[in-house]
This record gives structure tokens, C-alpha cells and sequence, in this order.
């Protein structure tokens, strides 16, 4: 069914994710980990063409790009991770045309059936986030599941049971939740850092948050650091006469 | 947009064969049945056999094509959809319509009825093909007010000058026909000419900045990965945007001489001649159709392409 669910009841749950971009370093291990959960599980397999050769190319549903940001002193680098946000006005879901691809009202988490895609491609197009990857090789559309297949599952250990990206994050920028809940720890994170959504103009409402990197304007200088003393005349020693003249001669 | 071939060829093909059969099924609701059964089996036959090409050129570039039947089921909320279901229902009047066409003891008011039906089916059909760009937020250059009325227009542009293509031999109301080809012909062309001024005018308003949240300028330092993906093949197409002005012209040129070809059959009203310069007309109008559906995903500028580095669509 690709009308979307109404996501406006109190308390409904929108899990999602909130990342950090100012503890990202870009290690890309949310990518790597994401990939190698995902090419075994839900979207098995997550193809991968001529792998070692001089073209591959292949789906990632994870992608870490890296962007500068600012001029002047307060100028930094970002990393910056995409991937699925989830988005609760999400266009990718009512454009399909087969039902292949749907938000699921228990839990916002938008889905494709890769048993009923027919490999239009459309749900792609209406992305503004770029966040789906069609698979050449199976023909269907993949996308990141926030692990489902992870998160709901006992048997795993209650620490693991939340998306590979999150558990791999090696800095903890990575943050996994209910954000339909206001008093969840992502919630709060949300409130407290001033997380963002990506494009608010397009009107997709995005689940998945930003926070902003840190303000560096406290930690820049405000007045350039002192120059280094220049080096004085020596004492005059022999050995300083001496590494003078071969300072002269070189 | 990367210019899917099959995807061309479908909304060209397609186009053509309902412009067809509306003008067809406009002509028999005013003048009754066929005026031989030779004219209008060819006719029905060209534009049936237009659209089902089309469509079945369309089912190329699904990565299951096996799966294509279960497209109808989404009209609700899916133009794609909406347009598989009206493309299949089409068919009935198109039928029904082409059996009492072709019987000149069919009564007028029947051929009326069926006429006017498979008339605004086929419009409607366009229609839905119009929508699946428009409706999209993500790409600036198809969420135009201009897509609709240009792929209508097209549709009758080149359905018309097919229809006087066919006609012309016959002599059976070729300056009529040929007077409504070159009108559409012109339309078309000067729809079209809007339709990129109205592109080329507009702001590029989203950012690289927007896209991202942080504080401009954003400028990418560093790609998210070494090789090609599909984002990157699928929505950053840049080839034809080098070439797009030619090409601009070369489309308005191709539709201005399909108007110029369909200018014998308006003053002879017939004969070889004017037989041979309405096919002409046809081939280029087709032709220019072509350039002007690969030009309308080569140069669309797809919101994703911000996160791989421009820096304003």
C-alpha cells in the first residue's frame, strides 16, 4: 500500500536516527558495517560489480561524503554521513507504483519488498536525499531498513540491538531511537543541540536529525598567536661559530 | 537525469499513438463512419500498434518486467500507476471505437459516443505520463506548470502529422488535416521555446548549503566513494547539458520544418507530392519529439546531485 500512514497520532512511534556532525571523523565504519550487515540480511545481497577491478561499482545504503563548511577562522571540515531519513511525508512511498515500497505505521520505518519491486526506478527519483541505490544485478531497489532486521531481534544481545551503523560508530555520533517520543534520550539530544533537518523547504519531514558541528568561534583565537622569538646572537662559543659557518656555507 | 532509452522511446511512441487515435476518434465523432475501410484499418492499426510499442518499450528499463502487472495497483496515490491503468483501460474504447469506425452502417451517434470517449481517454493517458515528472518536487526543471500542456500538445503534434501522413494519399480532407498539423506543429514548437525559457529564468535556489544544514560557503572536499554509484549515474548526467543549445534548435528547426512539409497537402489538398511531404512531416516531428524527450531528462537537474557536489540546482 503506498499511501503513507498518519504519523501525526500522539505518541506514535518514529524511530530513526540523530548524527552527530561534529564528532564524525569520517572513519567511514558505519559505511563498511552497514554494508557488510545489509549484504547478508534483509536486502541480501547488496551487489557488488567488478569489486577489484578498475570500474567496480556497487549499492552502499550508507554513504559518509566529506564537505568544508565556513570562511575565516570558524572555516572547518565536515563529515557528513547519508543515508535513509526515514521521512514521514516520504515521496518515494506514494510515487510507487506496485506497493513494493511503504512506511510502516508501527514504527515509521520506510521498507521496499524486493519480492513485488518491479525496478522503476521512480521511488529514486522522487529522493531528494539520494538515499536509495538500485541494484543492476537484482533489479530492485534497496535502501537502508534501520536493520530491522536487527533491532526487533532477540536473539541477539539487548546492546546489539540497534542498527550496525550505530554499534560500529567508533566515536559514538551515531545516535538510535524514537524521536516521535519527546522525552526519548534522542529527543533530548535533539532539543538540547539544536538538531536539524536536511531540505525542511522540500516538505519531506525527515525523521533523521543533524546536529550541528560545535560553534568554533569560542575555540578560535581572537588574536593571532604570538610570533617566535627570533634566535638571538650566540654566546660566541666555538661550536656555535662553527655551526654558523656551516649554516653560511650550505 | 540519465536518458533512459526505453523511457524516450515510450512517451514518444506512445504520444503519437493516442495523438492519433483522439484526432481519429475527433474525426469520426464529426464526419461518422471511415471514409474506406483501408484508411481507417491503417490508422487504428498504426495508432494501436504506436502505443503497444510504447508500452512495451517502457517495460525494458524495469529491472522485472514480469512484475509490470502489478503497476495498476497503486493509482491512488501513484501517477505511474494511473497511467498503466489508463493505458489498459484505453484500450476498450480504442476497440470499440475502431469496430464501429470501420462498419459504414455503424449508426453516427454511436461512433459519436465511442469517439469522444477514446478522445478523452487518450488525453487523459497523456496526461498521467505528463504527471509522473511534474508531480516530482526533487527535479526543477519537470515540477514546471509547462510539462503538461507540452507533452499534450506533442501528443497531437505528432499524432497529427501522422494522421495527414496517412491521409494525403486518400485526398479525404487533407487540407483540413494539414491545417491542424501545422497549428499543433507550432504550438509545440513555440511551447517548447517557453517551456526553456521559463527553465533558464528560474533561480537555481537550492544550495549545497541547504542541502547539507552547515554554514556556507559548502563545498565538497572530499567524495563519499572513489567509483561510480548508482546516484551519481542515475540523477548526475551531464552529458547532454554541454550540447543543449544546439540541440534546442535543432528540435525547433525539426518541428518547424514538419510544419513547413505539412504545407503541400494544406495547398494541393492531395497528390503525390503533397503525399511524399506529409510523410516527411511525420518522420520529423517524430524526429524532433525524440531530441526534444532526451533533452527533457538530460538537462534535469536532480536535488541529490548537491550532496556529490554542485552547488546549486
Amino acid at each position: 500500500m503506498t499511501t503513507l500512514p498518519d504519523t501525526t497520532a500522539p505518541g506514535q512511534a518514529k524511530l530513526g536516527l540523530v548524527i552527530d556532525l561534529d564528532t564524525c571523523v569520517g572513519c567511514q565504519a558505519c559505511a563498511v558495517a552497514c554494508k557488510e550487515w545489509n549484504t547478508q540480511g534483509y536486502h541480501a545481497p547488496l551487489t557488488d560489480e567488478d569489486p577489484y577491478g578498475a570500474d567496480p561499482i556497487g549499492v552502499w545504503l550508507n554513504r559518509v561524503h566529506g564537505y568544508e563548511s565556513g570562511e575565516g577562522p570558524t572555516a572547518r571540515t565536515v563529515h557528513f554521513p547519508r543515508s535513509c531519513l526515514h521521512c514521514e511525508n516520504a515521496a518515494c512511498v506514494t510515487v510507487c507504483p506496485t506497493g513494493a515500497s511503504y512506511k510502516r505505521e508501527s514504527d515509521g520505518i520506510v521498507l521496499v519488498n524486493p519480492d513485488t519491486c518491479i525496478g522503476c526506478k521512480l521511488c529514486s527519483w522522487a529522493c531528494p536525499y539520494g538515499a536509495r541505490e538500485y541494484d543492476y544485478r537484482d533489479g530492485v531497489m534497496k535502501k537502508c531498513t534501520l536493520c530491522i532486521d536487527r533491532i526487533y531481534n532477540q536473539h541477539l544481545e539487548p546492546e546489539d540491538r540497534q542498527p550496525a551503523c550505530v554499534r560500529a560508530c567508533p566515536t559514538g555520533a551515531r545516535h538510535f531511537g524514537d524521536l516521535g517520543d519527546r522525552d526519548s534520550a534522542v529527543s533530548r539530544l535533539v532539543s538540547e543541540r539544536g538538531g536539524y533537518d536536511l531540505l525542511p523547504e522540500l516538505g519531506y519531514r525527515p525523521v533523521n536529525k543533524y546536529l550541528p558541528p560545535r560553534s568554533m568561534i569560542e575555540a578560535a583565537p581572537t588574536e593571532p598567536p604570538p610570533a617566535l622569538a627570533p634566535i638571538g646572537p650566540g654566546d660566541g662559543s666555538l661550536v656555535e661559530n662553527f655551526f654558523a659557518w656551516v649554516d653560511r656555507v650550505l | 537525469m540519465h536518458p533512459a532509452y526505453s523511457v524516450i522511446m515510450f512517451s514518444t511512441l506512445s504520444g503519437a499513438g493516442y495523438g492519433l487515435l483522439a484526432l481519429a476518434a475527433l474525426a469520426g465523432a464529426s464526419h461518422g463512419p471511415a471514409s474506406s475501410f483501408a484508411f481507417g484499418a491503417l490508422v487504428m492499426t498504426m495508432g494501436l500498434g504506436l502505443v503497444t510499442i510504447g508500452l512495451l518499450a517502457s517495460m525494458f528499463h524495469l529491472g522485472h518486467p514480469e512484475r509490470a502487472w502489478r503497476a495498476i495497483s497503486q493509482w491512488r496515490s501513484s501517477w505511474l500507476s494511473r497511467e498503466g491503468v489508463m493505458a489498459l483501460v484505453t484500450y476498450v474504447p480504442a476497440m470499440v471505437f475502431g469496430w464501429l469506425w470501420l462498419d459504414p452502417a455503424s449508426p453516427p451517434l454511436a461512433i459519436r459516443i465511442a469517439g469522444l470517449m477514446l478522445a478523452l481517454m487518450c488525453a487523459l493517458t497523456v496526461v498521467c505520463t505528463a504527471m509522473i515528472y511534474a508531480a516530482l518536487p526533487t527535479i526543477r526543471q519537470w515540477r514546471q506548470p509547462l510539462v503538461l500542456p507540452v507533452y499534450l500538445v506533442m501528443a497531437v503534434a505528432t499524432g497529427a502529422a501522422l494522421l495527414l501522413a496517412i491521409a494525403t494519399p486518400y485526398g479525404r480532407g487533407a487540407a483540413v488535416l494539414a491545417g491542424i498539423a501545422v497549428l499543433a506543429l507550432l504550438a509545440a514548437a513555440a511551447l517548447k521555446l517557453w517551456y526553456w525559457h521559463a527553465i533558464d529564468n528560474q533561480p537555481r535556489d537550492l544550495t549545497i548549503g541547504m542541502a547539507t544544514g552547515l554554514p556556507e560557503p559548502v563545498r565538497q572536499w572530499e567524495q563519499a566513494h572513489t567509483a561510480r554509484n548508482f546516484v551519481m549515474q542515475e540523477m548526475g548526467y551531464h552529458v547532454g547539458r554541454r550540447h543543449a543549445r544546439r540541440l534546442r534548435r535543432i528540435v525547433v528547426v525539426l518541428l518547424g520544418c514538419a510544419a513547413i512539409l505539412a504545407l503541400p497537402a494544406l495547398i494541393l489538398g492531395g497528390g503525390i507530392s503533397a503525399a511524399v511531404a506529409a510523410v516527411l512531416s511525420a518522420v520529423a516531428a517524430l524526429a524532433g519529439t525524440l531530441i526534444e524527450r532526451w533533452l527533457f531528462f538530460a538537462e534535469a537537474e536532480h536535488v541529490s546531485s548537491l550532496y556529490y557536489g554542485s552547488a546549486r540546482v
